[in-house]
């Protein structure tokens, strides 16, 4: 406690020079935060969206559906099991039919996956009710994305092209009915949602589908055969992937930015214990052992986390919370790879602030001891004299 | 401690490596300090008398040879154990002052008590009380910045003091002051000799020290050339010359 109490009073008599390291410190303490912060949001923004719009509370995929392989989409439908068909039924799963398809806006064409589903579906979160609510005979559902890459508007209308189940081309005019504004890029660019009855009819795949959504709320889907279930952890690995990969690059940054705070508290700790060699000589002359000045030194160090903390939070906090309230626009928007929406909201939890504020006096008190090693071989008649180090 | 002794020390050697030259510092020095002499060690640059210092306020220790502080044995004790003797048995008192330069005249002199975990109120009042004795009381906040040369050795000399220490150890404290702060000092010092039993030993080659030595130890390239006891006229009749 003496030497707590001696290493505050040694860093309060230094004054400005604690000021500046603490203030050099603060910053790194709050640029981790905030990026981290930052990377938490954009993963939970990211995976909510997901779960919201897509996954649900996970797939059953048809067994020869792969997402990753256009050409399995061909074989990938069979008629909806029993047990799916009742989940749907009870409004706890919505099965999606998945064809491949063309569409020719402005004369153009444009190869998409067109998907039927139930309008009165509410396991996800997508607006599709707007394809219930026309008298159109084939009124179609695109995303802002599509729209924009496609020139289509609510009430184009535009020719749709697929292979039934039997191979063979067919077209009809459909109708844009609505554009839906969604983050979620996986449910919008180059798909044409429909009606899931009228694509049965049109790919002559009556009662098939190829995707079962089940509601978030499902806790224990059932078994099915000739059906695998995935699960959120395995539909939002990729997404989580990507948010790492993200996170990456962030990371560096911010562990150059650590590094130079750490790097002035090495330097100053350097200066002190060269600076301070007649001191260390007379603290061992007034009683103090050698690890005790080593432990006083490298408190001193320490403490700069300490208060850097407090530092960090006095302006960090009103900052975060804001940021966290208000969220902030991110540049980039689609470039990220994944779903953001116009803002990011970081999250700013407890144990991250805790974990953080750790992490900083661990480090600072490891860079802080480092050049206090040197104490341990100084002789005290050395220091009084002012040699060694 | 036998008769009094407080500092004895037998065929002490102390070598020095420097490069390849070994330096002998100390000779086989053998001396005998009681309690409350006020006693000096006496010769040039190099004699040998910041060694000896040194070693009896353990911060070094012998080549060969022995010393016992205090009814400890220097060569054999441990970091802890020697750091706990200074911290309480003995005060030191420098040259150049050594104090602790963040901290205020008050802040110094509490140093060894707050080492010595004394309670706050105890630690005020022996600091007052310290510094009143070498007359400092009205310069307790000043930083040893704002302290002239004089008050600052003035502040080191209630810091070695403060904790009442059986010996006191004095490198040539009078070196970096004029004649006049060097005399204030000493009285001081002669004083808290008195009034305290306090043990003091110097090491110096001031002459203005020497006339208030009641005993002066000779050292010449690392032995002992003389050990004589001052008659107290005669330390009188030197301070009046």
């Amino acid at each position: 406690m003496t030497i707590l109490k001696l290493a505050i009073r040694n860093l309060r008599g230094a004054g400005i020079r604690t000021w500046l390291n603490a203030v050099a410190l603060s910053f790194a303490f709050v640029a981790i935060i905030f990026g981290q912060g930052m990377m938490q949001g954009m993963n939970k923004q990211a995976e909510d969206a997901s779960v919201a719009f897509e996954f649900g509370g996970g797939q059953y995929w048809q067994k020869d559906y792969d997402a990753y392989d256009p050409l399995t989409l061909e074989d990938a439908h069979a008629p909806t099991p029993s047990a799916l068909e009742s989940l749907a039924r009870a409004g706890k799963a919505a099965p999606i039919l998945v064809v491949a398809g063309s569409i020719y806006p402005h004369g153009r064409i444009k190869p998409v996956l067109l998907k039927g589903i139930d309008p009165a579906q509410k396991v996800v979160a997508l607006p599709t009710a707007a394809l219930a609510d026309t008298a159109e005979e084939l009124p179609l559902l695109i995303g802002n994305r599509t729209a924009a890459t496609t020139g289509l508007e609510v009430g184009d209308q535009v020719t749709v092209q697929w292979r039934d189940a039997d191979g063979a081309f067919d077209a009809r005019d459909g109708r844009v009915v609505e554009i839906m504004q969604t983050s979620v890029s996986t449910i919008d660019v180059g798909q044409v949602w429909m009606p899931l009855a009228r694509l049965r009819e049109l790919a002559g795949m009556e009662g098939e589908a190829t995707i079962v959504t089940v509601a978030k709320d499902e806790r224990k889907p059932p078994a099915v055969e000739g059906w695998s279930f995935r699960g959120p952890e395995f539909l939002l690995s990729d997404l989580r992937q990507m948010v790492k990969t993200k996170t990456v690059g962030q990371v560096i940054m911010f562990t150059v930015l650590f590094l130079l705070a750490m790097l002035a508290i090495f330097d100053t700790q350097v200066l002190s214990v060269f600076r301070r060699r007649r001191e260390i000589g007379m603290l061992i002359a007034l009683g103090m052992t050698r690890v005790q000045v080593i432990v006083m030194f490298t408190l001193e160090g320490a403490l700069h986390s300490i208060l850097a903390a407090v530092l960090g939070m006095a302006y960090g906090a009103p900052l975060f919370y804001s940021l966290q309230r208000n969220g902030f626009a991110v540049p980039g928007g689609d470039s990220w790879g994944f779903s953001l929406g116009d803002k990011l909201y970081p999250t700013f939890t407890a144990g991250l602030i805790l974990s953080t504020t750790v992490l900083v006096f661990l480090v600072t008190a490891f860079v802080a001891w480092l050049p206090t090693r040197k104490i341990a071989k100084l002789k005290p008649t050395d220091a009084l004299a002012g040699r060694g180090t | 401690m036998e008769n009094g002794v407080v500092v004895c020390t037998d065929k002490l050697v102390r070598k020095f490596h420097v490069g390849r030259t070994e330096l002998v510092a100390l000779k086989e020095v053998s001396l005998e300090f009681r309690r409350g002499e006020f006693a000096g060690l006496v010769g040039p640059s190099g004699s040998g008398k910041t060694t000896l210092l040194n070693i009896i306020g353990t911060l070094d220790t012998p080549t060969s040879g022995s010393a016992t502080v205090l009814g400890e044995r220097v060569e054999s004790l441990s970091p802890v154990r020697a750091a706990s003797l200074r911290s309480r048995h003995i005060g030191f008192i420098f040259q150049t002052f050594n104090l602790l330069p963040v901290y205020t005249a008050y802040e110094n002199v509490e140093f060894p008590l707050l080492l010595l975990g004394l309670s706050s109120a105890e630690r005020r009042r022996k600091v007052t009380d310290a510094l009143e004795w070498v007359g400092l009381a009205d310069r307790a906040k000043s930083r040893p910045t704002q302290l002239s040369g004089g008050e600052s050795q003035r502040v080191a000399i209630a810091r070695a003091v403060v904790k009442r220490p059986e010996l006191v150890l004095a490198d040539e404290p009078t070196a970096n002051l004029d004649a006049e702060n060097s005399h204030k000092i000493l009285q001081t010092m002669v004083g808290l000799n008195r009034d305290l039993g306090t043990t003091f030993i110097f090491s110096t080659h001031d002459e203005k020290v020497i006339r208030y030595l009641r005993r002066k130890v000779s050292l010449v390239d690392g032995r002992v050339a003389e050990d004589r006891t001052l008659e107290p006229g005669e330390v009188r009749s030197q301070k009046l010359e």
